[in-house]
């Protein structure tokens, strides 16, 4: 391995574990899965499958450290749910944790980092008051990072716990308030489904639409391939459902996210083999661009292709921002 | 990555990349008699340059790999072989998983393990180098790997890192097992030094462990030995443990093995001669 698209060995095998006798380096494939956060959900994947002792071990390895990872990560879930419960207002899981606790496809092997949650936004400073309360303090003092936040963003800054040292990011929609599609938090919120443990997640719908939005409408595709996979396992189980996929259209489009999520089907077609109807497969508009970055890795788990990168750097501040705010906005950044 | 080199230490096989030739030949050199690893390495450890020009350009080393901290310094490309070996330190200390990994040197004889452990500049290392070249198998001098399921330490027996006043002592020891002098790195005057063949043509042999020792040395303390109570010693190497919270259940019970199972002392002293007096008393005992 060498070329600029070695990370097509690790979709390749993750599409198809039985690929496994054909690796030759997998030093190569161990250093982008990792760099990917994708080692656990890649030794998921081969379990079972016969590879050499010294290769399985590291499987094995990696099996075991995403198990604690989401023992760890549901106890931080249960914990916010005690501080939260005596306010009485729903309390959200998102992305990792939500996977985890409602046992979906996408949590096998799944490394979860700081636990995100979504609370309606009129129960921000009760939420806020309860977190600090019961452990949780600042990251940021910034008084600028903070103003920002609150004024633009669509979570809270970043609380740590300051004796488990894990991170919460407590969400009120999906999006930043400055970026053009204004997602129906509402909608979010009034139909999220109970776990039994009181804490709630996303509809099916609505969960694609925030895997989707967070991929393509925010960031700058940074760990990608990890955020499609999850796209692509949720796909496999909810497109069962008869009207699961004429559901999903119409969400989006509600949620002013029909090009992100159609986007983000139609990658995890092309690069997961998703299995879905012929309306949502193909390839369109800068696809080939979205695709090369996903992809740009090498067998040293190194970022590639820089100029491409910045691309879509800048882009994601673009989306987050119109132009003059933006140029404020790394002014005060850049004077510090 | 241009240059390669790819290393077996004990149960973990590092590969090394790095933009420039210098650091992986003096790692070839150092890490002459190794075996090469079969199969995947563990971890894979990258030195290039902190930006693209400074290849060439007052060229920097930057500490990259699997697992990296995003404020580490780079290092002047002099210091290349002091990248490379804090480079797979660092892999150790974030992504080890396989090991309950304690910060410390440890030693064999008779086919039992005796652990040093403390703060840096306890000596640890120095001793532990020390007690390498007069009867004790060396089996690593910067973390001790103890087995999850049956309480072992494996043997990991990289290259020693000598540091200031500690080269003096191993000027006698054959010119090819020591590596260049590197003068003003972060952690002063800095010399490796390779173990000796026995400690690498048995690094696949573990040990059960039978004493635990915590040394502190310093020009004006009195040579002494003290006891260290179970709670107290329990405590001091879940703080010498890089992976002990990471590991949960399991780190707990292995660490709780550990200390219920071995005896434990402190010792104090100004000369490495009254340590090694020490340990031999000790180990008597």
């Amino acid at each position: 391995m060498g070329g600029v698209s070695d990370s097509r060995a690790l979709v390749r095998l993750l599409r198809d574990p039985a690929a496994a006798r054909e690796v030759e380096d997998w030093t190569s494939l161990l250093a982008i899965a990792r760099a990917e956060s994708l080692a656990g959900t890649l030794a998921i994947r081969l379990r079972g499958v016969a590879v050499a002792p010294p290769v399985e071990r590291l499987l094995d390895e990696a099996r075991q450290a995403a198990e604690r990872q989401r023992t760890e990560a549901l106890w931080e879930a249960e914990m916010a749910r005690r501080a939260l419960a005596p306010l009485g207002v729903p309390v959200i899981l998102l992305k990792g944790t939500a996977y985890a606790a409602a046992g979906l496809p996408p949590a096998e092997g799944r490394s979860i980092g700081d636990l995100d949650i979504l609370v309606p936004r009129d129960s921000l400073p009760r939420v806020e008051a309860a977190l600090l309360a019961a452990g949780w303090e600042w990251v940021k003092e910034d008084p600028y990072d903070d103003l920002y936040y609150r004024r633009w963003m669509h979570e809270l800054p970043p609380l740590i716990h300051r004796e488990r040292d894990r991170m919460i990011d407590v969400h009120h929609t999906v999006l930043p308030l400055t970026a053009r599609p204004r997602p129906d938090a509402g909608a979010l919120v009034a139909d999220s489904v109970a776990l039994e443990s009181g804490l709630r997640i996303l509809a099916p719908a609505d969960m694609i639409v925030h895997a989707a939005a967070h991929l393509f409408a925010d960031g700058d595709l940074a760990g990608g391939l990890r955020n499609l996979w999850d796209i692509d396992r949720l796909l496999r189980r909810f497109g069962e459902a008869p009207d699961f996929w004429p559901a999903l259209r119409e969400r989006a489009r509600h949620h002013g996210l029909e090009a992100a999520v159609s986007r983000a089907v139609r990658l995890a077609c092309r690069l997961y083999a998703t299995p879905a109807p012929g309306g949502w497969r193909g390839r369109k508009g800068a696809d080939a661009a979205f695709e090369a970055r996903l992809l740009a890795r090498d067998g040293w788990g190194r970022e590639r292709r820089p100029l491409l990168r910045l691309a879509f750097y800048v882009r994601s501040h673009w989306l987050r921002m119109p132009p003059p705010m933006l140029a404020r906005h790394l002014w005060t950044k850049a004077r510090r | 990555m241009r240059h390669r080199f790819e290393l077996q230490v004990g149960p973990v096989a590092f590969r090394v990349g790095s933009a420039w030739a210098g650091p992986v030949a003096a790692l070839r050199r150092l890490y002459a008699g190794y075996p090469a690893p079969a199969g995947a390495c563990d971890f894979t450890v990258r030195l290039e340059p902190e930006r693209p020009w400074r290849r060439w350009l007052r060229p920097s080393v930057a500490i990259r790999g699997d697992y990296m901290l995003p404020d580490a310094a780079p290092l002047a490309l002099a210091h290349g072989l002091l990248a490379a070996e804090m480079g797979m330190n660092l892999q150790m200390a974030l992504g080890q998983r396989r090991f309950l990994l304690l910060h410390g040197a440890t030693v064999e004889r008779g086919g039992r393990a005796l652990l040093l452990t403390g703060h840096s500049g306890s000596g640890k290392s120095t001793l532990a180098a020390l007690l390498g070249e007069r009867g004790w198998r060396l089996m690593g001098d910067e973390f001790a790997l103890v087995d999850l399921a049956d309480g072992c330490f494996h043997p990991f027996p990289r290259v020693v890192s000598l540091k200031n006043q500690a080269l003096a002592l191993f000027d006698d020891v054959a010119g090819e097992r020591l590596g260049p002098v590197l003068r003003g790195t972060p952690k002063g005057t800095i010399r490796h030094l390779r173990p000796r063949s026995e400690a690498i043509a048995r690094m696949d042999e573990p040990a059960a462990p039978r004493l635990i020792l915590f040394p502190r040395f310093g020009r004006d303390l009195a040579a002494e030995a003290r006891p260290v109570g179970a709670a107290e010693v329990f405590v001091r190497l879940t703080q010498a443990s890089t992976n002990y919270v990471t590991l949960g259940e399991v780190g707990f019970a292995a660490l709780a093995a550990l200390v219920a199972g071995t005896p434990a002392s402190a010792i104090d002293y100004a000369s490495t001669e009254e340590a090694v007096g020490l340990v031999e008393a000790l180990w008597a005992a």
